[in-house]
């Protein structure tokens, strides 16, 4: 796997509006909430896109930035054909890169917006996404009101979206490095155990990372996966111990603390917007930890390929960052 | 790491549903529902004077007219998350099913959208039954004449 180091790459601000659930969970301090899954649209794809664009037009708002001040916006949703980043972009005056890597989608956004920052030509990029739990309900699972029976161990498509603005001026997180994980496949074929078939990928990730960079795991103060859920989170803990022989204590999941514990949603969250609204609202206000690893894992799965009995693949990417003070 | 390997520590974190709680919420659910039709069924033939097959029809109307309305006023999916299949199984499942899909495909228009997933999720059930009992009565032609 390759890993990529970066000067002088930061993090400069960020905007999110959540959902109802995700408010009333872990995160604290968000920039706007929504208590209507249909936030004044006719549909819940409408919903997720206007998410997506709301989130790109308040942070511009919020640094005093229009649409021309940005060089490029990269992202990438659950929505199909990453309907969410595109439709969002429609209206907004901002060259585009659509990218996906299922639920790893804004990490891998993260990493080719430093790569790009490398460039003269590029000052200022936004990386955004988004999930909307119904949208995608109805896209890999069954209609909104069937309320099939969930599994024990699959995760809850958290509802929400995220944008942030990547440059090289000096800002509240510095970008240190970066992995890019490779496909991987172990058979499992139930798109229930997203844990389990995203595990591997986020093992192999941290590995590879640690190893390139010839770094011990404690040299990070947090690692944080998004979304393998509690049981994920088991397997990756075991695998890492088992294969490389690796003990972590400090590997969590954003995931499987999004919610709030009184909320009872099985597994935990997923979706490619837990992982930064984890990182952003939670990780970086607490300001506890100074190194972390932020750790995108994505089940690469579609509905179509479920359906006909194929396993499913996984990948994951991993991105150092640095919060500065 | 070699994929059996892999399977076991996936084996040893994997939550296992309640069947126990599961069998007993459809079980009582499923008769409660039986129980009521039955109630209701004797209610109209003794009080109300209704035929025996007409009773049954009403029964089912009833039962469907419930079903497909606690699913448009989004209570139903609710009930199926704690009863399960007691829900599920019996014909409260299959307008649930039908309704269900017709709400969800709303937003793409009465032809591509209601008219196409209107079975979306019952189709299964229509075909094999109608396959089932094909076979069954193959059968009883076959056995009995």
């Amino acid at each position: 796997m390759v890993s990529l180091k970066f000067e002088s790459t930061y993090i400069n601000d960020f905007y999110s509006i959540v959902g109802k659930n995700e408010s009333e969970g872990n995160i604290t301090k968000f920039d706007l909430s929504i208590d209507d899954y249909y936030y004044d649209e006719k549909s819940f794809e409408l919903s997720q896109i206007k998410l997506q664009y709301e989130v790109i037009k308040n942070l511009l708002k919020k640094n005093n930035l229009i649409d021309q001040d940005i060089d490029l916006l990269i992202g990438g949703d659950l929505l199909n054909q990453i309907t969410g980043t595109t439709y969002s972009a429609k209206k907004l005056n901002i060259s585009l890169l659509g990218v996906y890597s299922a639920c790893a989608s804004f990490i891998q956004s993260l990493i080719i917006a430093a790569i790009f920052l490398k460039d003269d030509n590029v000052n200022k990029v936004i990386c955004s996404t988004s999930s909307h739990n119904l949208s995608q309900e109805r896209q890999f699972r069954y209609p909104v009101e069937y309320g099939a029976i969930r599994n024990e161990n699959s995760t809850f498509t958290a509802t929400g979206s995220i944008a942030c603005l990547v440059s090289n001026q000096k800002g509240k997180v510095k970008i240190k490095s970066a992995t890019i994980g490779k496909v991987i496949d172990y058979v499992i074929k139930d798109a229930n155990m997203i844990g389990a078939i995203m595990a591997p990928a986020a093992a192999e990730v941290i590995f590879e990372h640690l190893t390139n960079n010839n770094i011990d795991i404690s040299f990070y103060d947090v690692i944080v996966t998004g979304d393998l859920g509690n049981v994920g989170l088991s397997i990756l803990k075991d695998y890492l111990n088992e294969e490389f022989h690796i003990k972590s204590n400090n590997i969590i999941d954003a995931g499987s603390l999004l919610y709030n514990k009184i909320l009872d949603i099985n597994d935990g969250a997923s979706g490619p917007f837990a992982l930064p609204v984890f990182f952003f609202y939670n990780i970086l206000r607490k300001k506890k930890y100074k190194k972390v690893l932020l750790v995108g894992t994505g089940s690469l799965h579609s509905s179509t390929l479920v359906n006909q009995g194929i396993s499913i693949p996984s990948i994951a990417h991993a991105i150092s960052l640095e919060v500065l003070n | 790491m070699n994929i059996n390997n892999y399977k076991k520590i996936v084996k040893k974190h994997t939550k296992k549903s309640n069947f126990l709680h599961n069998y007993l919420a459809a079980f009582l659910s499923g008769g409660l529902l039986g129980a009521l039709s039955q109630i209701i069924y004797l209610s109209l033939k003794n009080i109300f004077s209704v035929s025996s097959t007409n009773a049954k029809s009403y029964i089912s109307l009833f039962i469907i007219f419930i079903a497909s309305f606690l699913t448009a006023i989004g209570l139903f999916d609710t009930l199926i998350i704690k009863l399960r299949s007691g829900l599920i199984i019996p014909t409260t499942g299959f307008a649930h099913s039908i309704t269900s899909s017709a709400i969800d495909a709303k937003n793409e228009g009465l032809i591509k959208g209601i008219g196409s997933n209107f079975f979306h999720l019952a189709g299964s059930v229509i075909l094999y039954s109608i396959i089932a009992s094909f076979v069954l009565v193959l059968l009883r032609v076959i056995t009995f004449g």
